[in-house]
């Protein structure tokens, strides 16, 4: 279902042509005929096999490492440790999940002089087949000092916690604070008067939320083949969201000038924020230039993927929010401390920046803490920090609409945020989506249908989430029989050759399917950044644009030669071009392009701002069987502002995920550790993921209104749909069963739980 | 005049004022003049004419990556905040 505003079409008021229309992928059938190429189908002649040694402790410090007796072992080519990378100092990177510290990440990829996490590489070997370097890692001997690890968020807070870094200090904003510390950064927001906005209330409600650690769960595990040329030259084949990023960190960890370095993406198998930090990249390059400038491909096993790539945080959250009785929010405050990991870069700062931003408030306070912990370093998750958040808020929001005896989305609506409201950490909103979003979800026929059966409740949640603009660069050029080629840099993670594709086909009013898009190396076109923030439909989309009007605007010339006709006299529409009553067409002018001079290409760059928030309103019935705490979702409507749908169907296909991701956050999925800080569940028949059997068909309702910062109106799709189910699920569990779950995942153990307790009280 | 808003972490600058003005025709322009007023607010902010890493700098909320550099307007509102992007 597409719920269209009204007031706008095109910039010109005319109906789009392929933007809406739902064309195949391009990549769809080498993707379902087993033909297109992943990281670890590449294979090059004389190919070396990597494998990594990692660390059985969560928290130790390296006393000594010998790898002798791996050396010398016959077929092993190159043996490398942290010793083999150059020592860093702090260099700051953007990955597309915001700033990262490459002296951190140096330290992540080998171990430096401590490992610090369950899995932590320490070690990598180069050998003629994997089962000997597996071998050869095996025999490589690693003496200890054993550590306590510190595992909890609110722990590692404490004066007296165990210190993973003696070096790190707590950063204010361009202030580091004296003291050792496990916390890397605060953050806050405020404003207005937090007191007065409380006494102003009739009904306060404040609430603790802890969220575990959980894992991307992309299906592709990272894979990595690196050649380190006798030329010096270096090239990487890797499944990635950001193939500029990853030369990026390779220049700066290895100390390589970028214009020796290309890195090939592969088609990737799942991203999600996952891939776009280098784990195995950098060893592999070392690898092969220890090993005779041999190529070496590593690939992780799920086990390796789970322990020692990022997942995103657990938290610890704390939500105090006020409203009078006619409904209307008076205050807000929020506590959260989000867990690292092993190294600073938790998405607290999207986290503390989106936990209140769907709502009108003018008295509000939120401290953010940045926190490391003895576990994997987090890395971006598909709205990095927001679900975590929105299980907060929009549970207390929920018990607010309740206590006050409000219908929950009539609470969003009194309160919600449109065009010119000031979001909770300060800059003002432009047109955004949100109260036709929940308009939309109040009148859908699933919110009014009745609800029969014992242990049913239906829920609703909100979710917002920014999105992020970015730098793109594509080029283009014209074939004889007037088709274009599209190069692209943007990794395709969901559909976005398509949607792509499609904007330089209207911008050129030309069939979708005579654009050919293409995914290259960083050698073969302009700069781009990753494919992550919800950002490429948006921002490569708009370099397809502009480098479309480029081509007509040049082909306006060329049909002006043939038409005898003076260029500025030249319309254009439709795929003709005309003068004076006479007319050419566009394949004809392609055709005839050697009479009219060189052959037709262009290129576009663009680096947007206006990249206009997405929100997000989910409801879900659900049936919780009170023998054995299992939750069966029952049904789920998402309905979420998309802006301009270009692709409806990929589109949808991104709330499908958001959405399935956000009940296995919901309900199952959970890292377990020990005391001793062991992952005990790093394989997916232990890792709970939702499968087919666990969910129902998801209905999802397009609200489209425009983005005044796009030509097209887009607005990021991808990442806001998996900010409310989390708290959508709690607040349906509530509805069947009395009982609040204010910690993730609501396992079944977790509500027999509180089932009983709430017996006994 | 732009107008900024200081964020919480630093109003001991500004001596608890969460908003202030200045003149000035860029971000550097309206730094340098409220640096008069309230020593050392621009190095809390601002690294090498940029926000410090993981700071973010809105300008009429539109989040820019040019820094000191950019234009402002008269009736300009300037936050900080974090930086982020996205997975």
């Amino acid at each position: 279902m597409t719920v269209k505003d009204k007031t706008k079409e095109t910039a010109s008021g005319q109906a789009y042509k392929v933007i809406g229309t739902r064309p195949l992928r391009p990549d769809g059938v080498d993707k379902v005929t087993g033909k297109a190429i992943y990281g670890a189908d590449v294979q090059l002649p004389n190919t070396l096999h990597g494998a990594m040694l990692r660390s059985p402790h969560a928290h130790a410090r390296i006393v000594s490492i010998d790898t002798s007796e791996a050396e010398v072992m016959p077929g092993v080519k190159a043996v490398v440790t942290a010793a083999d990378l150059p020592d860093l100092d702090d260099i700051y990177a953007d990955l597309g999940e915001g700033i990262v510290n490459l002296r951190y990440s140096s330290w992540k990829v080998l171990a430096h002089d401590k490992v610090l996490y369950h899995g932590h590489a320490i070690a990598a070997v180069a050998a003629t087949s994997k089962t000997l370097a597996e071998e050869a890692v095996a025999r490589i001997k690693v003496e200890y000092e054993v550590l306590p690890p510190v595992l909890d968020v609110l722990e590692a807070m404490k004066d007296d916690a165990v210190i993973l870094h003696e070096g790190l200090r707590t950063r204010e904003l361009g202030e580091k604070l004296e003291g050792r510390t496990n916390v890397a950064s605060h953050i806050q927001h405020q404003r207005g008067d937090l007191e007065a906005g409380f006494a102003a209330a009739d009904v306060i409600v404040e609430r603790e939320f802890n969220t575990s650690t959980v894992h991307q769960g992309y299906i592709e595990p990272q894979s990595a083949t690196g050649l380190y040329n006798d030329d010096d030259r270096i090239t990487v084949w890797c499944s990635t969201q950001g193939a500029f990023g990853i030369r990026g960190q390779l220049s700066s960890m290895l100390q390589i000038p970028i214009a020796r370095i290309t890195v090939i993406p592969t088609e990737i198998g799942g991203g999600f924020g996952g891939k776009l930090d280098v784990y195995l990249e950098p060893v592999a390059v070392m690898l092969s230039q220890r090993a005779g400038n041999r190529p070496v491909k590593m690939t992780m096993n799920r086990t390796e993927v789970l322990q020692a790539t990022g997942p995103t945080s657990g938290s610890y959250i704390r939500v105090k929010m006020g409203a009078t009785r006619d409904g209307k929010l008076t205050a807000a405050e929020a506590f959260m401390a989000y867990d690292a990991g092993a190294f600073p870069g938790s998405p607290i700062g999207a986290g503390s920046s989106g936990i209140f931003a769907p709502y009108r408030l003018d008295n509000v306070r939120i401290d953010g803490y940045d926190v490391l912990g003895n576990k994997p370093k987090a890395s971006a998750y598909r709205a990095p920090g927001s679900t975590n958040a929105a299980f907060a808020s929009e549970s207390v929001v929920d018990e607010l609409a309740e206590k006050l005896g409000i219908d929950p989305l009539e609470f969003r609506l009194r309160n919600a945020v449109t065009e010119g409201d000031r979001r909770a950490d300060g800059p003002i909103y432009d047109r955004i989506g949100f109260i036709e979003t929940l308009t939309a979800a109040a009148s859908h026929p699933h919110y009014e249908a009745p609800l029969d059966g014992k242990q049913r409740g239906r829920g609703v949640a909100a979710g917002f989430w920014g999105n992020w603009g970015g730098k793109s660069s594509v080029s283009a050029s014209l074939n004889p029989d007037g088709s274009v080629n599209l190069v692209e840099g943007s990794p395709d993670i969901g559909g976005s050759r398509a949607s792509i594709a499609m904007q330089l086909a209207e911008a050129m009013e030309i069939p979708y399917e005579s654009v050919r898009p293409q995914v290259v190396d960083t050698d073969s076109v302009g700069f781009n950044d990753n494919t992550g923030g919800s950002r490429t439909t948006f921002g490569t989309g708009w370099a397809a644009i502009e480098v479309g009007r480029k081509l007509i605007a040049e082909l306006k010339g060329r049909a002006a030669i043939l038409l005898e006709a003076d260029a500025d006299n030249v319309g254009y529409g439709d795929g003709v071009f005309s003068s004076n009553g006479a007319s050419i067409d566009l394949t004809e002018v392609a055709d005839r392009i050697d009479e009219t001079g060189s052959p037709v290409v262009a290129s576009a760059s663009v680096h947007p701002t206006g990249f206009g928030a997405a929100f997000a309103a989910h409801v879900v019935d659900v049936e919780v069987d009170p023998e054995t705490g299992k939750v069966e979702i029952l049904r789920y409507t998402a309905v979420q502002d998309a802006g301009k749908a270009i692709h409806p169907s990929y589109v949808e296909g991104q709330l499908h995920g958001g959405v399935a991701q956000g009940i296995g956050w919901a309900l199952n999925e959970e890292y377990v550790y020990d005391d001793e800080g062991h992952l005990l569940n790093s394989s997916l028949l232990d890792y709970r993921m939702p499968t087919a059997l666990d969910l129902p068909l998801i209905d999802t309702v397009l609200v489209e209104v425009p983005n005044p910062g796009h030509p097209y109106g887009v607005r990021g799709v991808g990442e806001v749909p998996i900010v409310p189910p989390a708290a959508a699920v709690a607040n349906a569990i509530y509805r069947a069963t009395g009982v609040r779950l204010q910690s993730l995942p609501m396992a079944p153990g977790k509500i027999l739980d509180a089932l009983w307790a709430a017996d006994e009280s | 005049m732009a107008t900024v808003w200081i964020p919480p972490l630093v109003q001991t600058l500004t001596g608890g004022e969460q908003i202030v003005e200045a003149s000035g025709q860029t971000v550097r322009e309206v730094f340098d003049n409220l640096e008069a007023r309230y020593p050392g607010l621009r190095a809390r902010l601002f690294q090498n004419g940029r926000p410090h890493p993981g700071v973010a700098m809105s300008v009429d909320g539109l989040v820019h990556s040019r820094g000191a550099a950019l234009a402002v307007g008269a009736d300009s509102e300037i936050h900080f905040l974090p930086a982020m992007s996205g997975g």
